[in-house]
């Protein structure tokens, strides 16, 4: 079965929605004082890594970025079991902390659950945004991104793949049917 | 990991054995954390069932569940219902209506928790039975090896004392050489298994000689029970010909570490200076074992309504 893959978001398409999506952290925080980014693994820690570098850009600052693994806080453990551990690497403590996570797609909205659970375990941030490079719908919790590459309508059994440099040797984000962008 | 329990390392892969280790690294970072919980095991229920005394590894089971989230059961055979003669499988029905979604269990007998898991639908992990295994120590032996070497393929290991008598060096032995260690049997030739040679090691009677080779030495306690049995002669000749002082300390390679199970004889198998300078190992191993213990109940326990 030849199911079409289409690219929803080419390179350089993805380098123009970050350089926005750093521009708007820093106009919603005033600044990037107390921001810390983290990602959430796999593919939101490359993308935290991208987003401080701009966003230190923009304001001439080293922001803080490093990584949250949500995997001992899904909802989805007692169905689909132990899911493999990532590294959580917290650059700084987030007490009072502005925490920005950041993920590639945002779909049923759980995993961003379990990520506020696991921050809010580590510290008191003064708040929590989300940024994600696609939205592509199909909430089933009340969350919402602060920060969106971009709004990408889905039927829900689509596929949508984010590849990136750091992970999968290129930058695109695929939209194809079921299995096959999956390859 | 697929497995349904955690009964012998003769059970696992190496690649199982890695991802438990994996898996414990990620879950040592909960104890450094202001909250030392995670809600991965709540509403599961483990029960600790022993059979023999051991403070320290329920405990350290204990501590593993609660760090989950589980709620934790502690059943031990003294001033319970075993004590007024109720058999181990009535025991084990009663924890099954109960509603127990785990057993750790220790016993005397080796074989009881393959025993048990006929007789329950919980996962059954072996906290040491008889003389035959104790898996989650040789486990966080095999993570605090790791932790300060590095690896554990290629390494020289040699393991000294009874090992004839020993869980904790059958269940260690397994592990190493399913992971590529060259390990060596050191002891008294009462106190090493006849078929030492089946077990793809190398057996010596001269520690001395053992001692420069090595990157890792680990020490077994010597069980006082055993010494009526005259498998040698007195705590003070052991001393004297295996046990470790800063002499033999000396005598090993820049870098090598001493290990024990614990609680160690200090003047027996190990002299108090030796075991002052070697605090900081034995205190990593009892972290470890709370971390690797954490991990097995999170590999068994998960994923049970799609199964």
């Amino acid at each position: 079965m030849t199911a079409t893959v289409r690219t929803v978001l080419t390179r350089d398409e993805i380098a123009r929605s970050l350089r926005r999506m750093a521009h708007q952290i820093v106009e919603r925080n005033h600044g990037a004082d107390r921001l810390v980014l983290l990602g959430i693994p796999t593919r939101g820690v490359p993308l935290a890594q991208r987003l401080a570098a701009l966003v230190g850009d923009v304001e001439d600052v080293a922001v803080p970025v490093g990584s949250l693994d949500v995997a001992l806080y899904r909802d989805d453990y007692a169905r689909r079991g132990p899911r493999p551990l990532r590294p959580t690497r917290l650059p700084v403590a987030l007490d009072g902390r502005v925490v920005v996570l950041v993920d590639d797609v945002l779909f049923t909205g759980r995993t961003v659950r379990a990520a506020m659970d696991a921050a809010v375990d580590n510290g008191r941030p003064a708040s929590i945004q989300l940024a994600v490079l696609v939205d592509r719908g199909h909430r089933e919790l009340p969350v919402r991104a602060d920060f969106v590459g971009k709004n990408l309508p889905t039927a829900r059994h689509e596929d949508v793949r984010v590849r990136l440099e750091e992970t999968d040797g290129q930058d695109a984000v695929l939209l194809g049917a079921d299995q096959e962008a999956r390859a | 990991m697929t497995r349904e329990h955690l009964l012998g390392i003769d059970d696992l892969t190496a690649d199982e054995v890695t991802t438990i280790l994996d898996t414990a690294a990620g879950l040592a970072d909960v104890a450094a954390r202001p909250i030392k919980k995670v809600p991965v095991l709540r509403g599961r229920t483990v029960c600790n069932l022993f059979y023999e005394d051991s403070t320290r590894t329920r405990i350290s089971f204990e501590l593993a569940a609660k760090r989950l989230s589980a709620d934790v059961l502690n059943f031990s055979a003294r001033g319970s219902s075993v004590s007024k003669g109720e058999s181990l499988k009535d025991t084990a029905l009663t924890l099954e209506a109960m509603g127990v979604d785990a057993i750790v269990i220790r016993h005397s007998m080796s074989g009881a928790p393959r025993q048990l898991t006929r007789w329950v639908g919980a996962k059954v992990v072996n906290a040491g039975d008889g003389a035959h295994q104790h898996p989650t120590q040789a486990l966080l032996d095999l993570y605090t090896i790791r932790a300060h070497l590095g690896r554990i393929e290629g390494l020289r290991v040699a393991v000294c004392g009874d090992i004839e008598h020993s869980r904790v060096a059958r269940s260690l032995v397994q592990a190493l050489t399913l992971l590529g260690a060259e390990v060596t049997l050191v002891g008294p030739p009462t106190l090493l298994p006849l078929h030492a040679a089946t077990w793809g090691v190398t057996v010596s009677h001269d520690l001395d000689a053992v001692l420069p080779k090595l990157d890792v030495l680990y020490l077994l306690r010597v069980q006082s029970e055993r010494m009526h049995r005259q498998h040698f002669p007195s705590a003070r000749e052991y001393a004297r010909i295996w046990g470790v002082d800063r002499d033999r300390m000396a005598r090993l390679p820049e870098g090598a570490i001493v290990l024990h199970p614990g609680p160690m004889n200090r003047g027996v198998e190990v002299s108090a200076d030796v075991a002052d300078a070697h605090a900081r190992v034995i205190t990593d191993q009892v972290r470890n074992g709370i971390a690797v213990r954490m991990a097995v109940l999170y590999l068994l326990l998960g994923g049970e309504e799609a199964a």
